[in-house]
């Protein structure tokens, strides 16, 4: 088949599979949902999935992936997870409110959250959007349906369920709630998962997300969250991924932030395969605060492609970026950094840096720093490195009778340390830390629960 | 351990802690030692002085275990060992010391795991148990006490933000921890002020014991007026061209180097 036969019949496969199962995908759903799904599936028929012609996704050609064969979860499948095998991979000492989601579904057994502030909803979105659509009306789609990229659009054509969070206005919602995306399946399988979160004006709120996969197969995900932060809100959301390196995923996360507000987002990449991050900030409000970071650590085959869009729209708000990769092995690295600032947006200050190291000579890191400026009293910069380890240091480790593979270990612990101290939770920090540890020593991979790599 | 042949020659060796035999080391392809010798014995202080480009700190660097440094040709035996056949990290935990001639920034490696990890390595290669954490934190305040190092400091990243003098009296302090039996000073005096470099002196002139030998690089007499050599050595072009007593260094400082260019040239 020719280039342009393989990607008509890529896709004439989700052609077929949307309109063959659309009545499926209506059927148990919010009628929120419904509504979008032809015009979003028209949205991304007109793109299809993105391969390498696609310069958003230059360096992650999706196809090879979208191209296999995988069993689609359209109704909630009844399983049992047995929780002391989750929970394994929790965050010991971190106090949080808990809940599951398998293969992109709220959990049934997940157990109401107690003692939650007053009008705090958090649940399944299919099920908030049925019985409380006037929490979620307002907010479905509303960044994501403004994005172009056709892998939204396929999340909006085929979304069912997925987590949901609301924190009303000046409500500080002091214990993190913890979302573990546990993917468990005996043969290869395709998820759509939907969240989204909402907090009110001057309120405060954390959510992790934790990224697993409970059996050894291949999966695919694709995931959109949506957050909207108040003004004047204090919202931070943290994401570790660490899965089979069979799992691979795009993940789509669209923040659109009021005056005033503050947003930290971090990304911890440990294990996985091929894993695409879409990250866009969009400031809505004057003097917003936007501190978004990124770390992983690759080896074998895994592929890491992080993409960031940071829209300042207003004027006076501040976003930091660090993105730092750590590639070893065959693995390849991605970093497209786009920050645009409008006509009028002054007193912008926009900063963005992506070092790498890279420990072979076989693995690969591609960087691309893209700043559209149309203010013209600004301040922004950006820096890109890969290099490797820095041999001087080592040798001083060494000299004080600190042996090689320690010295290496500290040296790429340090490298990481900057992303990693940014999290302003605590024991989530020590954990990643605990976790960047193991995972550098190869203890990960090990872990029955999380990584069967 | 006990190296065969002929008794008599070996025992001189062996009294030695450090015997450098016809030394060659090339960087890149140049050589630059040409040829060092060097017997250094338990509780001596040599100086080894020479201009700029002599191979001074080549010869600190290259005892150390620093991999880019090709040994061409001789031997060097410490503690009746074959030095070059160890690692760096070997060489250390065998009680040899380098202070740093610009000590490395290492940001997001805390002072305190360095030194801790650094210390316990120490204990492990000799058999020892790790220090409690109370032992290590008693050890460090009176080894910082003794260099007058900012305590703050140690709650910093390894020798980041430091000024130049807090670098080298952090050098001091990390020999103060490991209580090394042979110190190299790689230039340990350039950069310091009159007061610093009293301190550093102070610091290394502490540790001084019959057991333990000092190797001082520097390019200046000043610095031998508070670390005072029993032997000072003159490299120059890869060789050492003259050794003598303390007397030496302050004919270098009124002479210069050029009368001994031209002695051996």
């Amino acid at each position: 088949m020719t280039l342009t036969a393989k990607k008509i019949a890529l896709s004439e496969k989700y052609t077929e599979l949307f309109y063959a199962n659309q009545s499926k995908l209506d059927e148990d759903s919010s009628n929120l949902f419904n509504r979008m799904r032809e015009i979003a599936f028209k949205r991304f028929e007109k793109a299809g999935i993105p391969g390498f012609k696609n310069e958003n996704y230059k360096y992650t050609n999706l196809e090879r992936v979208f191209g296999k064969n995988y069993r689609h979860v359209f109704e909630y499948e009844k399983v049992d997870v047995d929780l002391n095998e989750a929970f394994r991979c929790d965050v010991p000492q971190l106090d949080t409110h808990v809940v599951l989601l398998v293969n992109g579904w709220y959990y049934a057994k997940n157990q109401p959250l107690e003692n939650l502030p007053k009008g705090v909803v958090v649940g399944s979105i299919k099920q908030i959007a049925n019985e409380k659509p006037e929490l979620v009306e307002s907010y479905l789609n509303r960044q994501a349906g403004l994005s172009d990229d056709p892998m939204v659009a396929l999340n909006t054509a085929f979304a069912q369920d997925g987590f949901f969070m609301y924190v009303p206005d000046h409500v500080v919602f002091e214990r993190p709630v913890q979302v573990i995306n546990i993917m468990r399946s005996e043969d290869p399988v395709f998820t759509t998962q939907r969240n989204l979160i909402v907090a009110g004006k001057n309120s405060q709120t954390k959510v992790v997300f934790c990224d697993h996969t409970m059996s050894d197969c291949e999966f695919l995900a694709n995931n959109v969250t949506e957050v909207f932060v108040g003004d004047d809100a204090v919202v931070d959301v943290y994401t570790i991924q660490n899965q089979n390196n069979k799992a691979n995923s795009v993940n789509s996360s669209f923040f659109k932030q009021g005056a005033n507000s503050n947003l930290l987002t971090s990304v911890a990449t440990l294990h996985g395969g091929l894993i695409r991050n879409n990250l866009k900030v969009e400031f809505a409000g004057e003097h917003a605060e936007a501190n978004v970071y990124g770390i992983s650590f690759t080896d074998k085959k895994q592929h890491v492609d992080n993409y960031t869009n940071i829209e300042h729209a207003q004027p006076n708000c501040l976003s930091n970026q660090v993105y730092k990769n750590v590639l070893d092995e065959d693995s390849v690295g991605a970093f497209t950094g786009r920050i645009h600032v409008v006509r009028d947006a002054q007193k912008t200050n926009a900063f963005q840096r992506n070092n790498n190291v890279l420990l072979t000579d076989s693995a690969q890191m591609n960087t691309k720093p893209q700043l559209i400026i149309d203010a013209d009293d600004v301040k922004c910069s950006h820096g890109a490195t890969i290099g490797q380890i820095d041999e001087d240091a080592l040798f001083y480790l060494r000299a004080r009778g600190i042996g090689e593979d320690d010295a290496r270990m500290m040296l790429m612990n340090a490298f990481a340390h900057e992303v990693v101290q940014k999290i302003r939770i605590e024991p989530l920090r020590d954990r990643i830390d605990e976790l960047v540890e193991k995972r550098l020593k190869g203890e990960l991979a090990k872990c029955h629960s999380c990584d069967k790599n | 351990m006990f190296r065969q042949g002929a008794q008599n020659s070996e025992l001189e060796t062996t009294e030695n802690m450090l015997t450098i035999k016809n030394l060659r080391v090339a960087v890149e392809g140049k050589e630059i030692l040409k040829g060092i010798n060097l017997e250094i014995k338990a509780g001596e202080v040599h100086a080894i002085m020479g201009p700029n480009g002599s191979g001074k700190s080549t010869l600190g660097n290259v005892l150390a275990g620093k991999e880019e440094y090709e040994v061409l040709d001789g031997e060097v035996i410490y503690e009746g060992e074959d030095l070059l056949e160890r690692s760096a990290e070997d060489r250390a935990r065998m009680g040899l010391f380098l202070g740093f001639q610009y000590p490395v920034e290492i940001p997001g490696v805390p002072m305190v795991n360095f030194i801790k990890t650094s210390v316990n390595e120490h204990r492990k290669y000799k058999g020892l148990e790790p220090l409690t954490a109370g032992e290590f934190l008693k050890l460090m305040r009176e080894k910082k006490e003794l260099v007058h190092l900012d305590s703050q400091l140690t709650n910093r990243s390894v020798n980041e933000g430091f000024s130049g003098g807090e670098k080298k009296k952090n050098e001091i302090f990390q020999m103060a921890m490991l209580e090394p039996k042979l110190a190299i000073l790689d230039e340990t005096d350039s950069g310091l002020d009159i007061d610093a470099l009293k301190v550093v002196s102070d610091g290394v002139n502490a540790l001084k014991d019959p057991s333990r030998s000092t190797i001082v690089i520097t390019h200046y007499q000043r610095l031998l007026d508070y670390i005072v050599p029993d032997f000072v050595h003159v490299l120059y072009q890869g060789r050492i061209v003259k050794s003598a007593g303390k007397e030496l260094a302050l004919e270098l400082e009124e002479k210069g180097y050029d009368w001994l260019k031209t002695e051996n040239v």
